[in-house]
């Protein structure tokens, strides 16, 4: 049997509650011990029930709302207690340090969802949700998250699934029942239409998937340049312009993020560029080798130029390995002379923008052009039912290329038989993005759909 | 004394037989009805898709269904010539008296084998372990091991309309203790169902209304050591008629009558989904206008017509009826009316992979008594349990087919380790190595275990080694000889549109264009190899890519199947697994992790529950 797990459910930080939630066969015993009020194994389950939690010395720690869920209609499926404290993160602490005292357990992060995986009440897709639910800090991300809970996602999956699993079935009929001349016997020629429908639509749920990803992660930024050329006036602006906050708390990324802001509901994640505050010259101080690879990492790349400085080699090779990323080349100091030619950068025209950071000139430019760059706009307006993790993302890509050695196949007109076992493949990969593969399902399909035997 | 008693004479029976006499061991077959030794009492066909490449199988390793046949049948087919290599498959269609009289002659050239009349209604089973078996009359047989082949005997009941009659296939008497008996020591028994239609006389029938379907007009055998030994002008043909109308109303009416539709309230046993019977078919595909039937010759020696496609248990007077709503069996006679059949077997997750089973030691089961259907799932089991049967009298190693090695161990793989929701029959489907388990290519696959199991004779084996000597002979040809294009050759392929190669091409770069045929590049150059050795290299070189996906699988898969689970595991210590995967894992207990990721009910997340609880308490002994 599982021990008796706890942890403070709610972020840490001052709130007017928090809720410290307790999972395990002996949760509402080890709780109704710390408990006065009602003997809470005896209230009904799915009640709240007001009291004080009291520690060995019957003095009362806080005062509480205590909800009593027993087993298996909770999130884990087993025995559940939340308490919801009042008294601020001193006394919440206090009340989880009674609770590991009497016999519970910390638990390790995400092992409530793990449980609630592990004892089957929710699949795969739906837990890998619950922790970016947990995750989400834009409105955009938690809806996101909530549409996999949902199982919308699972649909979109399950119902491309079926399409293939049709195709397969018959594939297989044509295959055990060679004689069975009622049953429409699938060539090359009407499996090409299809398999186009299913790479599509797999395209389809990559494209809006790398979306989700960009809502649930956020855009990671980097801010390159020489010293003195205004990066960090950029920064500061940008953030003060968003009224974000300046933190040095490490983000998704194990990047130390400088800062975030929100556009459109995006987060942009600012990276650290090595000292992006500081005025040593990063590109010489760090190596152009080194740029290239945090360039290499980057969502996108703010790349300032100072307008009244000649480019060096340096910054020159720098801007040609620009054009296979999303960036965003800013000429500052406008209102200097400029001492080079446009025409030297070798860049996209259309992804230059002339600034003069200092007289606040050009930001609304540079924040639309982001915005274009990423589609941000249409990012919103879609429906957010896409993957969000980059497990799966990786899966349909993986089914994208099999896709790919389908259409080979077909080209070089091989056997249907031996197509049919990359269709099969890809269907069986796409049964792994929501954890479900079961054994008889082709059989069921080929026995129900098709009128065989003796 | 003897050494190995196989209880039941069946297509499992007649191959456990042959396996134990073969490999010398002191033998009884011991059947109900010496008549009906080897007898096919539903369908005349041996193969099938994948059940052709199973005889092939089972040829490979020494047994007798390829022989049999080939040397009885009355027509042949290669089906899915179309399609591509993996998918092909023979047919034939058995003579249901020369075949088991064929059979007979096989087994009776084993001095060491005795074959007897009985009917067996229990074991002696002493401290868990089998030592013979006990007859009707109370006589005790003793001998080390026994082999249960006992088809669809167990309990045995013919449905037809309202009755129920417990009674065999023939009219035979069934086994009516045995099944209890089995339950007594301690086995899961299910009740299975299955049906077969009406047989015709064939003077009755008008085949002028039916279409006519010959065998093939090329020789083909099953076995790797027979030359073909029929003409191919003399090969009886089937015949195609469909349902109508008339047919689906007759029966329509009548549905209250059949036996599966309520005129029997008390049927458990449950019917293969792959075989539905006429009932059946109308019913769920009401949509559909005909269904076809195949009018299929059971023997030169008599007249019987088998309607495969019309399997009811309608009551005799409706059976009437329907058939004579068909196109050219207007007024056909039935000889034998349809029926269905109800019988107990054991639940196949209760076997080892030997096909002895966990429950009593030295006694193994094969065929239909396992849950499977059809003659070919039944010879293919039957062989393997007399080989480790034999192997373990021997104290050797049992002969453990891989799911990449052949369709038959992914038949008792999955019998073994998913277990069964109806009668289990093989399917291409089945098999995810199925580029590798071909009709062409069983004996490079299976012939070295024959040998080594003593199955396979040294000339049977020296012509493997000539066979594969001359594959890779062949390989090495097509490697390195080019093809020079000059004007005729340029010619030839002009002439068959296909693009000329700008420079000379090896043979090898040649074949592997996909229009480019073994034939083609024949009529063009000297292949100095026989038509098999060319098939061979010819579906290498061409799929070599799919082939070569193939082997990467099984490898993974083989790799899964080094991680042992120790027999002594035990399942209640490994916190965190889901409940339902550790039911299926102490109830099917897996001998690999590769095994146990084949349960259905066991998720990823529990195979690495698993792997960790195992890492973390085994690691010591590795």
């Amino acid at each position: 049997m599982n021990d008796t797990i706890c942890a403070i459910a709610t972020s840490q930080g001052v709130g007017a509650i928090a809720i410290i939630r307790v999972s395990g066969e002996d949760s509402i015993n080890i709780v109704n011990k710390l408990f006065k009020g009602k003997n809470l194994n005896k209230v009904e389950s799915h009640t709240i029930n007001y009291g004080y939690i009291i520690d060995k010395n019957q003095k009362i720690i806080d005062e509480v709302l205590v909800s009593v869920m027993h087993a298996p209609k909770t999130f884990t499926t087993e025995n559940t207690v939340e308490i919801n404290t009042h008294g601020g993160i001193a006394s919440t602490n206090k009340v989880l340090e009674l609770l590991l005292t009497n016999g519970c357990r910390l638990a390790e992060p995400g092992e409530f969802t793990k449980r609630a995986f592990l004892n089957g009440r929710i699949d795969l897709l739906e837990a890998e949700a619950v922790m970016d639910m947990i995750n989400a800090k834009t409105n955009t991300q938690r809806e996101l998250a909530t549409n996999q809970i949902t199982g919308k996602v699972s649909n979109l999956i399950n119902d491309l699934r079926d399409e293939m699993i049709q195709i397969i079935s018959n594939i297989n009929v044509n295959i055990d029942y060679p004689e069975y001349d009622d049953v429409d016997i699938i060539t090359n020629d009407i499996l090409i239409p299809k398999i186009n429908n299913i790479k599509e639509k797999i395209s389809k749920i990559i494209k809006e998937s790398r979306n989700g990803k960009i809502i649930k992660d956020g855009i990671k930024t980097s801010i390159i340049g020489r010293p003195n050329v205004g990066k960090s006036s950029l920064l500061n602006q940008l953030l003060e312009e968003e009224k974000a906050i300046v933190t040095d708390i490490a983000g998704t990324t194990r990047d130390i993020v400088e800062g975030q802001i929100s556009l459109n509901g995006i987060i942009l994640n600012i990276i650290d560029t090595a000292g992006i505050r500081e005025t040593e010259d990063i590109i010489e101080s760090i190596g152009v080798e080194k740029s290239l690879k945090m360039m290499e990492e980057s969502d996108l790349i703010l790349f300032v130029l100072n307008n009244n400085e000649p480019l060096s080699d340096d910054i020159k090779e720098l801007l040609s390995k620009l054009k296979d990323k999303n960036y965003v080349v800013i000429i500052n100091k406008t209102d200097l002379p400029r001492k080079f030619k446009l025409s030297e950068l070798p860049v996209d025209k259309d992804k230059i923008i002339n600034m003069s950071i200092k007289n606040n000139q050009g930001i609304e430019e540079l924040k639309n052009k982001i915005i274009q760059i990423f589609n941000i706009s249409q990012i919103e307006m879609s429906d957010p039912t896409y993957l969000s993790n980059s497990r799966s993302i990786s899966i349909l890509e993986s089914c994208l290329e099999s896709i790919k050695e389908v259409e080979k196949g077909l080209g070089n007109n091989f056997p249907i038989d031996m197509i049919e076992l990359d269709l099969k493949n890809i269907w069986e990969k796409l049964g792994t993005i929501n954890g479900t593969t079961y054994e008889e399902e082709l059989l069921d399909q080929m026995f129900s759909r098709f009128c065989l035997g003796k | 004394m003897y050494e190995i008693i196989i209880v039941g004479a069946g297509h499992a029976g007649c191959e456990a037989a042959n396996a134990a006499a073969k490999k010398g061991h002191k033998t009884l077959l011991i059947t109900s009805n010496i008549k009906n030794i080897a007898d096919m009492p539903c369908n005349p066909h041996i193969g099938g898709s994948a059940k052709g490449i199973v005889v092939r199988e089972i040829d490979a390793l020494g047994g007798l269904m390829g022989v049999v046949a080939d040397k009885t049948h009355l027509q042949i087919k290669m089906l899915n010539s179309a399609k591509g290599p993996a998918v092909q498959s023979l047919r034939a269609q058995g003579d249901k008296i020369t075949y088991p009289k064929e059979m007979l002659n096989q087994l009776n050239k084993y001095p060491n084998l005795e074959i007897k009349e009985g009917m067996v209604e229990d074991l002696i089973v002493d401290n868990n372990t089998v030592k013979g078996i006990i007859l009707e009359d109370g006589t005790k047989i003793h001998s080390q091991i026994v082999i249960l082949t006992t088809g669809t005997y167990l309990k045995a009941d013919i449905l037809v309309g309202n009755t129920r009659t417990r009674k065999g296939p023939h009219g035979e008497q069934p086994s009516n203790y045995l099944s209890d008996n089995l339950k007594k020591y301690g086995f899961k028994i299910i009740r299975l169902k299955t049906g077969t239609p009406q047989r015709l006389d064939r003077k009755t029938i008008d085949f002028s209304k039916t279409k006519i379907e010959p065998g093939d007009s090329e020789y083909h055998t099953f076995s790797f050591d027979l030359e073909p030994c029929y003409n191919i002008e003399d090969q009886e043909p089937c015949y195609l008629t469909y349902t109508n109308a008339k047919t689906h109303q007759i029966i329509r009416d009548n549905l209250n009558k059949s036996s599966m539709y309520g005129a029997l309230d008390d049927i458990e046993g449950i019917g293969p989904r792959y075989c539905p019977s006429i009932e059946d078919k109308v019913v769920r595909f009401a949509d559909k206008e005909k269904h076809q039937l195949f009018l299929e010759p059971e023997s030169r020696y008599y007249d019987d017509i088998y309607l495969q496609g019309f399997s009811t248990s309608m009551p005799p007077e409706v059976q009437e009826q329907m058939v004579h709503s068909l196109a050219g069996l207007e007024n056909a006679k039935i000889l034998k009316y349809g029926y269905a059949i109800e019988y107990d077997a054991i639940y196949p997750t209760q076997l080892n992979a030997s096909l002895e089973t966990k429950i009593l030691n030295n006694l193994y089961t094969a065929g239909q008594i396992n849950g499977t259907s059809g003659y070919e799932e039944a010879a293919c089991q039957g062989l393997m349990a007399g080989i480790n049967a034999s192997l373990k009298l021997e104290k050797k190693d049992p002969l453990i087919l891989k799911r990449s090695d052949a369709y038959i161990g992914v038949l008792i793989d999955d019998l073994i380790t998913k277990g069964i929701r109806d009668p289990y029959r093989l399917l291409t489907s089945r098999a995810e190595f199925r580029l590798l388990l071909r009709s062409d290519n069983a004996d490079l696959r299976l012939r070295h275990y024959g040998y080594d199991v003593g199955m396979i004779n040294d000339n049977q084996l020296n012509n493997l080694k000539t066979k594969e000597k001359a594959i890779s002979e062949l390989k090495k040809y097509m490697q390195k000889t080019k093809l020079k294009i000059t004007p005729k050759i340029k010619e030839q392929f002009d002439l068959h549109s296909f693009q000329v190669p700008n420079s000379s091409l090896s043979l090898e770069q040649l074949i592997k264009r996909p229009e480019i045929t073994m034939e083609f590049l024949s009529n063009l150059i000297d292949i100095p190899f026989s038509e098999e050795i060319k098939e061979q290299v010819s579906i290498n070189l061409k799929y070599e890519g799919y082939i070569n996906k193939s082997i990467k699988e099984a490898e993974k898969m083989l790799k899964l199947e080094k991680k042992q689970i120790p027999n002594d595991i035990d399942y209640d210590k490994i916190t965190n697994i889901a409940s339902e995967a550790r039911q299926k894992l102490k109830e099917v207990r897996p001998k690999t992790i590769a095994q146990a990721i084949r349960i259905s009910g066991v998720n990823p997340s529990d195979i690495s529950i698993l792997s960790v609880y195992l890492k973390k308490e085994y690691s010591k002994d590795e």
